[in-house]
Order: C-alpha cells, then structure tokens, then sequence
C-alpha cells in the first residue's frame, strides 16, 4: 500500500503527503487496530514516514433480491434482509480495502 | 502552508494478491483445477483429502499441497494416496500466502496434473484474507467441533465457495445437530453448497468426487488420465 501511494505521489511530481484517508470494510479480513498499528511502522524510511493514516470504516451492505434495494444485514453472520428476512449472498459493500484520498500540503 | 485533499480511489492491490492472480492464470494455462482447504486444526482436513485423492487419482492426475507450521506427518500421509505430494512448513506463520505457493511451485517438478488441492494451516481466521489462487476454496466444518463455527467465523465462511460437514459418523456422540449446522452456513452465506462426509466410513464421498469431476468438465479443463 505505502508503495503504491509512493507510486502516486511521484507520478503526480511529488506530494507531500500529510494523510492517507482509507475506506476500509467490515468484511475486509483486515483489522483497523492492526492496520494503524502497523501503518506507522511501515511507513518508516519511505516518503510517507510522518503522515498520518485515517480509516473509514465500511459496513456490509447486501442487495435484498425480494424488496430489490440495499439493505444492512442484521450481523456479519446474518447475511439476510433485516425487513423481509430474504437470505441474499449479493454483497454490495464491506469488503473495500481501498485508498479513498490523500491529504498532502504544499 | 496550506492542505489539499487528492482524490485516488485506488483498491490496495496486496502483493499476495498480484501473485495470486499470476497463480490462477498459470493453473489455468496448465489445465489444473485447484482447491484450497481451510478448516480449523483437527477438522479432518487430511483425513478428507487422503480419499479425495484415493478415489480420484483412479481417472485423474492428482497433487496435494500441504502447509503446517512443523513435521512432514501430513505430507507422509497424503503419500499413500499419491506421490505428488509437498509439504510446506511455515515455522511460525498461521495460514499460507501466495508466495509461499509460488515458493514451493519454484522447487516442485509439479507436471500440470488435473486437480492440485492445497491444504492450508489449520485456522479459520487469516487464511481467509490470503488468495491463494484457487479456483475453488471448501472449508470444512466438522461434528466434533459444534453447529455455530460458522457464526463464530463468518469471513472464512463467506469467502469459501463449498462447505463440507465432516467427521459425519461422530454426530450422535458429539450430539452434533446437522440441520442447526446447515442453517449457520445458509446464514453466513446463503445457497453455499455444502456435503456431509465421513472420511472413516466413506460416508458422502461420492456426491463430493461427483462435484469435483464436474466442476473440472464445467471449466473444460479435462485431460486425458495417465
């Protein structure tokens, strides 16, 4: 990921990058503690060392197929429509593990 | 000085998960459906492979992958049923990742056979974040260890594509409720395709080697066996 947004960076001619803001999933596999554990970490001796990394977290949202619209799920283990109860497997969000935007000063 | 917002909207393409598209390109050249098994440890996995690979090495060419943290036992084992058996040990590490597949393919003389099955660590946690470039991943949930696992561990759950219920000869003593099995997978995903199997009695194997056989004609992939 630091790669990545290293690559961005330089073929933008070189931001200073303040922030990462991250859209992350409830269904991601990827715990957020551990991630902004980590991040700093990470982040040393590459360009992003100092910056800060932001988490938006994205919860799971499925395609009810009966009522035809987005809905939340009542759990992670519950992968259903909380109205009409119509178990769906279509998942609409919650697996993102994405870089939404960078804050960088100049 | 002053900030700005960049707008990037990039997915963070994990390196694991480059390799493991590489990975499935290249099973997928060499005409070889590949199966990962996750399981918590002590589920059955090896004792279900070492039939699946009995009973379907008898029209196809089979190889199994196989990754504990220590010993070969598993790998020993799997080699009754067939020679093309490797064992990956990762010391410490709790789930196989791609490079360690890409690792062992470098040193294996592994000759495209029909079907390579990877057995992962036993864990039902971190092998679910890690593609291993399979084309199909069953994770196996046995009598002894309770219906609700899959509630307890729904991102293992909703990222396999099969369920099999194992150790099937064990539910009366273990007072294992199947249909109460079966409604926790529907729940965390629900139409999964799940089988019930004892690999001590032969129990449901066929319906499982049936399955197989038509996925690898399915993918169009069949090869003529040796």
């Amino acid at each position: 990921m630091i790669d990545q947004i290293a690559d961005e960076s330089a073929s933008r001619g070189g931001l200073n990058v303040e922030a990462v803001l991250m859209r992350l999933g409830v269904f991601a596999g990827v715990d957020k503690a551990a991630l902004l554990f980590a991040y700093g970490l990470a982040c040393e001796g590459t360009p992003l060392e100092g910056s800060r990394l932001e988490i938006e977290t994205v919860p799971l949202i499925v395609f009810c197929p009966v009522c035809r619209q987005e809905r939340t799920p009542p759990s992670l283990y519950e992968l259903c429509c909380p109205k009409c109860l119509t178990p769906t497997a279509e998942i609409v969000s919650g697996r993102e593990t994405e870089v939404a935007s960078l804050e960088v000063s100049e | 000085m002053s900030t700005r917002m960049v707008e990037v909207r990039a997915k963070v393409m994990k390196q694991n998960d480059l390799l493991a598209r590489a990975l499935r390109e290249r099973f997928h050249n060499e005409g070889t459906f590949v199966v990962g098994l996750v399981s918590s440890p002590g589920s059955g996995k090896t004792a279900f492979l070492e039939k699946l690979l009995a009973g379907l090495a008898t029209t196809y060419r089979v190889a199994a992958l196989v990754g504990d943290l220590a010993t070969k036992n598993d790998a020993d084992r799997l080699q009754r049923a067939t020679p093309n058996v490797w064992q990956i040990t990762t010391g410490t590490i709790c789930h196989l990742d791609a490079q360690m597949i890409e690792t062992a393919l470098r040193e294996w003389q592994l000759d495209a056979p029909d079907f390579l099955f990877i057995e992962n660590v036993g864990n039902l946690v971190c092998p679910s974040s890690y593609d291993l470039g399979e084309e199909l991943r069953m994770v196996l949930l046995s009598a002894t260890e309770g219906e609700d696992k899959p509630l307890k561990y729904p991102t293992i759950f909703n990222s396999s594509d099969v369920a099999v219920i194992t150790k099937m000869d064990m539910t009366q003593a273990a007072e294992f409720d199947v249909a109460v099995a079966r409604r926790n997978i529907e729940s965390v995903r629900p139409g999964m395709r799940t089988f019930e199997v004892s690999s001590k009695t032969g129990l449901g194997m066929e319906a499982v080697f049936e399955f197989l056989k038509a996925q690898i004609a399915r993918e169009a992939r069949m090869q003529p066996a040796r």
